[in-house]
């Protein structure tokens, strides 16, 4: 029955193409040949421009290998006991809380017993480098177009493509440009996070209401004063959602990037999907999902602390 | 402080991105709903002829969409003017440099909004020190210049409150607090009091009164009521459709409103606080013996005193106490009512 229905179908196929002029069946794609040589030109173009300027994409990337080496070896290197006290301490002072401070607790020490601590520490060290970047060039961009309606509709459309592209996609330039290895995958997760940080600074800046600008400016506010005292400070949720989105888009993309050579919990997880290793897929991903929460935890309940002045509403 | 007036002379306000380019067709009689209709801006403000007196409270009065709002914002160019001047000091606000109009605004305006505008992240007292950070006054200094202000507006002990805690009349005490620090001649109202309770409103309003006696700025206040204007308003000017239809004291608009519009609005107002007794006494006739009133004395408080006295008649004296004219009862009563005339059109001339 199934082989009938086949034959049918192929016979349909075949009859209406006989009657139609083979271009309007067939896709007139241009030929194999002229495809290849365009590739060739292209890709060859590309990876000579790229020679030729391996030494300035050296210098220029050099920092980030220096700072990213610098904090793993500090992550990977100190007593876990050090760490593990400073990272507890870091999360009680931002967030105030000690459900969630003890929860860092119990989820590090968790990683640990299960053998995963120096690889977690990898992960932190390159996601931490990661979201720093994110912040430092995100929050610059996003008041530039907060500022401009034609910077916005500049770059909204290039925040668009980096949001959609899938991020596999991405990877195949920066490979090309800055080749295999931990600042590659640097830079890779970094693009991959920013655009979040800049659109939410942006709209937060954007929301800041008029009433309080014009207030801003009928004292004579200079425009650096009115950014510093009036719209960074009242657009502060939002860019702190901005941070806290970048740091998951991070952790997320540090997995993904573990394709062209960033080691840690990512890479295990690459290995556990080439072998089919269920239980340490699972650990690792267990490790993963635990740093994000302390993470995101830690970062939302600084983000609320900071609106403190907002939730006593007079009654 | 030495005060300067603020004169505004033949100011029109077009809105839309050619404004200037109708600013003949409008001085030559093209009418707002043309102007609209034709050419898809809006008239704002045409030709104001208004001149503030230094020292006085200039009340600008006018329902919603009058351009009242606009009006204020053109004496500290926070709307751009399409035409005309603003002049304070000798110098024209419309014509001034970036840099300029920033120092101006530092150091000679300051301004109450309708809806507070505080900052939410700063405390009462860095709210009120608002204008001095701007101007780069060192905390110390400034701290000290705003609890002053602060016990003045009667806020004392809400320093390190978040303007969140407050109601909305201790709010707007903070907008009033954080303009008077800033130490300006000019002090422009704009709606402050319109989000207030009645009785809030007509307690915020004995606070700027008590303070205006005592510091002479020129004060711009804007407002949609009457009683407000006529209570506040050295000089009133009514504003409709973005132009002027009178200016002159509370007592000039009661007794002889420009026309069916304002003698509508009128028609409402307690005119026994309005008129003066000097205003409606007659000639002195007799001994000038017996009870005597100021002749700025309102003629509800001048009726209150002379039936507390028992007397009907009464001496109407001036500033010197020099006997001036006398005025009865009959004639505060007569004077009080609202004449006959001005309950004839009603607001279906509207």
């Amino acid at each position: 029955m199934p082989n009938r229905d086949h034959k049918t179908n192929k016979g349909n196929l075949m009859a209406s193409c006989s009657l139609l002029p083979n271009l309007l069946c067939s896709f007139p794609a241009m030929s194999d040949q002229y495809i290849r040589d365009a590739r060739k030109v292209i890709d060859e173009g590309f990876k000579g421009l790229v020679r030729e300027y391996v030494g300035v994409i050296d210098t220029v990337v050099q920092p980030l290998q220096w700072f990213l080496n610098y904090l793993e070896k500090v992550f990977t290197n100190s007593p876990w006991v050090l760490v593990l006290a400073v990272m507890m301490l870091i999360v009680y002072l931002t967030s105030r809380s000690v459900r969630i401070t003890v929860g860092t607790g119990v989820g590090m020490v968790l990683i640990g017993v299960i053998g995963l601590w120096n690889d977690t520490m990898i992960t932190l060290a390159i996601t931490t480098v990661a979201t720093l970047i994110a912040i430092l060039i995100g929050i610059p961009i996003g008041i530039l177009m907060a500022r401009s309606d034609r910077m916005q509709n500049a770059i909204n459309p290039v925040l668009d493509v980096m949001q959609t592209l899938p991020s596999f996609v991405y990877l195949i330039p920066v490979v090309v440009i800055f080749g295999i290895g931990k600042v590659p995958g640097l830079i890779a997760v970094v693009i991959y996070a920013v655009p979040p940080m800049i659109r939410l600074t942006n709209l937060g800046i954007r929301l800041v209401d008029k009433e309080v600008l014009e207030a801003a400016d009928a004292f004579g506010s200079s425009p650096g004063q009115k950014l510093w005292n009036v719209q960074m400070p009242l657009a502060l949720p939002t860019i702190m959602a901005g941070i806290n989105q970048t740091i998951m888009m991070s952790l997320a993309m540090v997995v993904v990037a573990s394709m062209v050579g960033v080691g840690g919990l990512g890479k295990n997880t690459l290995q556990a999907i080439n072998n089919q290793f269920f239980t340490f897929g699972f650990m690792n991903g267990f490790a993963l999902v635990a740093i994000a929460i302390i993470f995101d935890r830690a970062s939302q309940a600084f983000g609320k602390r900071l609106q403190k002045h907002s939730e006593v509403v007079h009654g | 402080m030495a005060s300067h007036g603020i004169e505004i002379k033949n100011l029109y306000k077009i809105f839309g991105p050619r404004g200037r380019d109708y600013i003949e067709a409008v001085q030559a009689g093209l009418s707002k709903a043309e102007l609209n209709e034709k050419h898809g801006h809006v008239l704002g403000l045409k030709n104001i002829n208004i001149s503030m007196p230094a020292g006085g409270i200039t009340v600008v009065m006018g329902l919603s969409g009058s351009g009242k709002s606009t009006l204020i914002r053109h004496i500290n160019r926070l709307i751009e003017p399409t035409f005309g001047e603003v002049v304070y000091d000798g110098l024209d606000i419309c014509a001034m440099t970036e840099n300029g109009l920033r120092e101006f605004r530092r150091h000679r305006t300051a301004m109450v909004f309708q809806k507070f505008a505080l900052l939410p992240h700063r405390t009462v007292l860095e709210n009120t020190v608002y204008g001095l950070d701007i101007q780069g006054v060192s905390r110390d200094e400034s701290a000290k210049r705003g609890r002053y202000w602060i016990e003045r507006v009667g806020l004392t002990g809400f320093e390190n409150h978040y303007p969140n805690q407050l109601s909305g009349g201790m709010q707007q005490r903070v907008g009033l607090a954080r303009a008077l620090t800033n130490d300006a001649d000019i002090l422009l109202m704009d709606e402050a009091y319109s989000a207030l309770d009645p009785l809030i409103r007509v307690d915020m309003q004995s606070v700027l009164l008590d303070l205006q006696a005592e510091l002479k700025k020129t004060v711009v206040f804007i407002t949609h009521d009457l009683d407000e204007a006529l209570r506040l308003g050295d000089k009133i000017a009514v504003l409709r459709d973005g132009e002027v239809i009178q200016q002159g004291t509370g007592q000039e608009i009661v007794l002889a409103p420009a026309d069916d519009y304002i003698t509508a609005f009128v028609k409402e107002v307690n005119r026994g606080r309005v008129i003066q007794a000097g205003t409606v006494m007659r000639p002195l006739d007799g001994p000038a013996d017996g009870m005597r009133v100021a002749n700025t004395t309102t003629l509800e408080s001048a009726a209150k005193d002379m039936c507390d006295a028992g007397q009907s008649r009464a001496v109407v004296v001036d500033a010197e106490g020099a006997p001036v004219g006398v005025l009865d009862l009959h004639a505060i009563v007569s004077a009080m009512v609202t004449p006959a005339k001005t309950e004839v059109p009603k607001l279906a001339a509207e």
